[in-house]
């Protein structure tokens, strides 16, 4: 492909079961070709040919995104940002070689070169000691992403620093409510925060973050609306602060870990905080809830989440009332997915005249049985109704629902555990 | 004994045994866009049940906390078990596992993925449900620094157990490795194994699990055994390292047979390999313990060694 394409500007390789047989791919493009613009191979996993990037690299003026993979080294990385000072976004490789001071200081100037950086990704396994290099690319970046750098809060807060233009910051819960606070402090542009949890298996670990750093952000940060937050506790008081300050939430991810957890303060279910929020918040159009939930809080979103075309529900609800709240409320919704909840025929049969013009249902470990799946499909004919049974589970119950619709009629590539009613 | 049962990938994280399989339901993997399908229900992949209702045609009752009684740790499974046959019950003894269980306990066996409240925070069961929390394949894998390894032969495993097809992942485990990434395991934990070598009386041990690859741990024991004093790094970027440093992509001389020494390893089995043979994370599954052997002892093996590793080191670049 890339020996037919001369004028290819964008190769983005982007997560794909691609069998990797290493880095001769980037041999293929020929010394004439100079167009490339954005070259992302970050989720690549094998090694490459270096002398080749450096090569594409050092003649593709126009690149403006680069997107390494891990097995680039910090000392590669100084080489080609010397002939690529252009760059706007830049996905780093692997971030924790040792280095001499010498090359240290190399990378440090290729890095101030780079005056049109505005996107900083990868920074796999960075090391604290060498963030300091970033700095002189931090005052203009606007995204940045150290999901894979597990940071202290002291060495997130130095780093901060010198990033007072950030709008979109994505860190590892390693940096703790501390390191939050000094989001708040630094970033005063902030729109989109993600906090990822860095051992979201771990039963021993207690650390990561809490209602606290979100709080704290939401003081800095008035201008905040995306938030994903994973976290291990919450309240119902927390949330009600968070969206005070930050009235302009359109997507509210909250993930409390620990399925069914209700406010760790009170002890009472979580309604109140997506409460909170769904009143408030009136141009939400995304939603994840977590922790324990009751009808109440569907209630709620049914009844003011106007604007709401995506929601996300786990492990919540008591009866079928929760489900048919949000199916009747929610005009706009148009992806809705559920796991683990109390939801059965009624729920799903309640949104009927609804699902058309839906992109998606998604409905697994409810109580929704093959009959009530058939009586959908029967009544509406221009839906797929989908079920996937698991093995060994009863043979009324439909394991995992998949409704959206079609003028294309039932698919033809289904595998044979997905059964078409 | 608990069956692999439904388990594909995720290997470990259900918890409870019920009759209904765990069939994982690994990150959603498949979507491009990470805010696609956020819980993980990926359609190409068995999603996990933890079934409320009854079986045997009761009707649904609906749980409420105080089903769930606080028996977080009876509940907890080991990570090694995936599933959930009829007969078997989890390790959780309190939650028996008859199927012909009433419905309250089937509340105690569910407890595994619902917390009374006051069995809250550090107990937190967010291990014991499968796919979930929802994140990303992709970012579970990277996050434990492992199968991205460029060097190591093998890459296959997590990867590309999350994109598999569905059926694949719905045919029972096809985990080669306890290791494997299912999204879902602990992946974290440290394996200690012991390592002796010829000639010094006093043994170490290393973590398994805190290497990635085989150069990597080849690395770490030849600092550990084969030089007088340690390679210490000193931190901080003003530290000039001479000729001192080993960059990560040299060929460790236990591997690539220039030392007198050859490492080898004692796996499940109890026979004595060559380390390297096959994909490093077969390797964490089976061995036990680790031998620096002289290589005049090594007999039989040396002359492969030395062939398999010029064929490996050719095979390395590009």
């Amino acid at each position: 492909m890339i020996e037919e394409e001369m004028n290819l500007t964008e190769l983005d390789i982007q997560e794909n079961g691609i069998d990797d047989k290493g880095g001769s791919w980037l041999s293929c493009f020929p010394e004439s070709f100079t167009s490339l613009e954005v070259l992302n191979f970050a989720n690549l996993s094998s090694d490459i040919n270096f002398d080749a990037l450096e090569r594409l690299v050092g003649r593709c003026k126009s690149m403006r995104v680069l997107k390494l993979n891990r097995s680039v080294s910090l000392e590669q990385l100084q080489r080609l940002l010397v002939n690529a000072p252009q760059l706007a976004e830049l996905g780093t490789g692997s971030f924790s070689e040792e280095l001499t001071f010498r090359q240290y200081v190399e990378l440090e100037s290729a890095l101030s070169n780079c005056q049109n950086m505005h996107t900083l990704y990868g920074l796999w396994d960075a090391k604290g000691i060498y963030l300091p290099a970033l700095y002189p690319v931090c005052t203009h970046l606007t995204f940045l992403n150290l999901s894979y750098a597990a940071l202290r809060s002291d060495e997130l807060a130095k780093l901060l620093a010198h990033c007072p233009r950030l709008k979109r910051l994505w860190v590892l819960d390693t940096v703790e409510d501390k390191g939050l606070e000094a989001v708040g402090l630094n970033c005063p542009l902030l729109e989109e925060l993600r906090v990822f949890p860095a051992d979201p298996f771990d039963e021993e670990i207690i650390h990561g973050v809490t209602e606290a750093g979100f709080v704290a952000v939401s003081f800095g940060c008035p201008r905040l609306h995306y938030v994903l937050y994973f976290c291990r506790q919450m309240t119902n008081a927390a949330v009600a602060t968070i969206v005070q300050n930050c009235p302009d939430f359109t997507h509210f991810r909250l993930c409390i870990m620990n399925p069914g957890q209700p406010d760790y303060i009170t002890n009472e279910p979580m309604d109140e905080a997506f409460g909170a929020v769904v009143k408030t918040c009136t141009k939400l159009q995304r939603l994840s809830v977590s922790g324990r939930l009751t009808d109440l809080t569907f209630e709620y979103i049914g009844r003011y989440a106007k604007n709401l075309e995506t929601l996300s529900v786990a492990f919540a609800g008591s009866s079928d009332w929760g489900m048919q709240c949000v199916m009747g409320g929610c005009s706009k919704l148009r992806k809705l997915e559920i796991r683990d909840c109390p939801f059965g025929n009624a729920a799903l049969l309640s949104g009927l005249e609804k699902y058309e013009s839906m992109r998606s249902l998604w409905m697994s470990a409810c109580n929704v049985t093959m009959n009530g799946c058939r009586l959908l499909a029967r009544e509406m004919p221009r839906l797929n109704v989908e079920v996937m049974k698991e093995d060994g589970s009863d043979d009324s119950q439909a394991d995992k629902v998949y409704v959206y619709r079609s003028i294309a009629g039932p698919r033809r590539d289904a595998p044979p555990s997905v059964l078409t009613l | 004994m608990q069956g692999g049962g439904g388990g594909s990938e995720s290997g470990s994280m259900s918890t409870v045994s019920r009759e209904d399989n765990m069939v994982m339901s690994s990150e959603d993997s498949s979507c491009p866009d990470e805010s696609e399908l956020e819980l993980g229900l990926g359609l190409s992949l068995g999603g996990f049940k933890m079934h409320q209702v009854s079986r045997g045609g009761h009707y649904a009752r609906i749980l409420t906390a105080k089903d769930f009684p606080s028996v977080i740790s009876a509940s907890s499974s080991p990570s090694s078990s995936s599933s959930s046959s009829s007969s078997s019950s989890s390790s959780s003894s309190s939650s028996s596992s008859s199927s012909s269980s009433s419905s309250l306990r089937r509340a105690n066996v569910t407890a595994g993925t619902k917390r009374n409240a006051d069995s809250v925070a550090a107990a937190n069961s967010s291990s014991q449900v499968v796919g979930w929390p929802p994140i990303r394949a992709y970012r579970m894998n990277s996050m434990v620094n492992q199968a991205k390894n460029q060097a190591t032969e093998g890459f296959n495993s997590t990867m590309e157990n999350h994109k598999s097809e569905t059926s694949t992942v719905e045919k029972g485990t096809t985990g080669i490795s306890s290791y494997q990434n299912s999204g879902n395991a602990k992946l974290r934990k440290s394996l200690f194994v012991k390592v002796n070598m010829d000639g010094i009386p006093i043994g170490r041990k290393v973590d398994m699990n805190a290497h990635e690859s085989y150069e990597k741990l080849a690395k770490t024991l030849e600092d550990m055994f084969l030089k007088t004093t340690p390679n210490v790094n000193p931190a901080g970027l003003r530290a000039l390292k001479l000729g001192m440093m080993n960059k990560l992509t040299r060929s460790s001389k236990l591997l690539d047979g220039s030392s007198d020494f050859v490492l080898t390893y004692e796996d499940k089995e109890g026979d004595w390999m060559l380390v390297g043979d096959v994909p490093w994370k077969v390797f964490l599954s089976s061995v036990k313990r680790l031998r620096i052997m002289r290589t005049s002892e090594a007999t039989g093996l040396a002359p492969r060694l030395h062939e398999r590793n010029c064929q490996r080191q050719r095979s390395k670049h590009i």
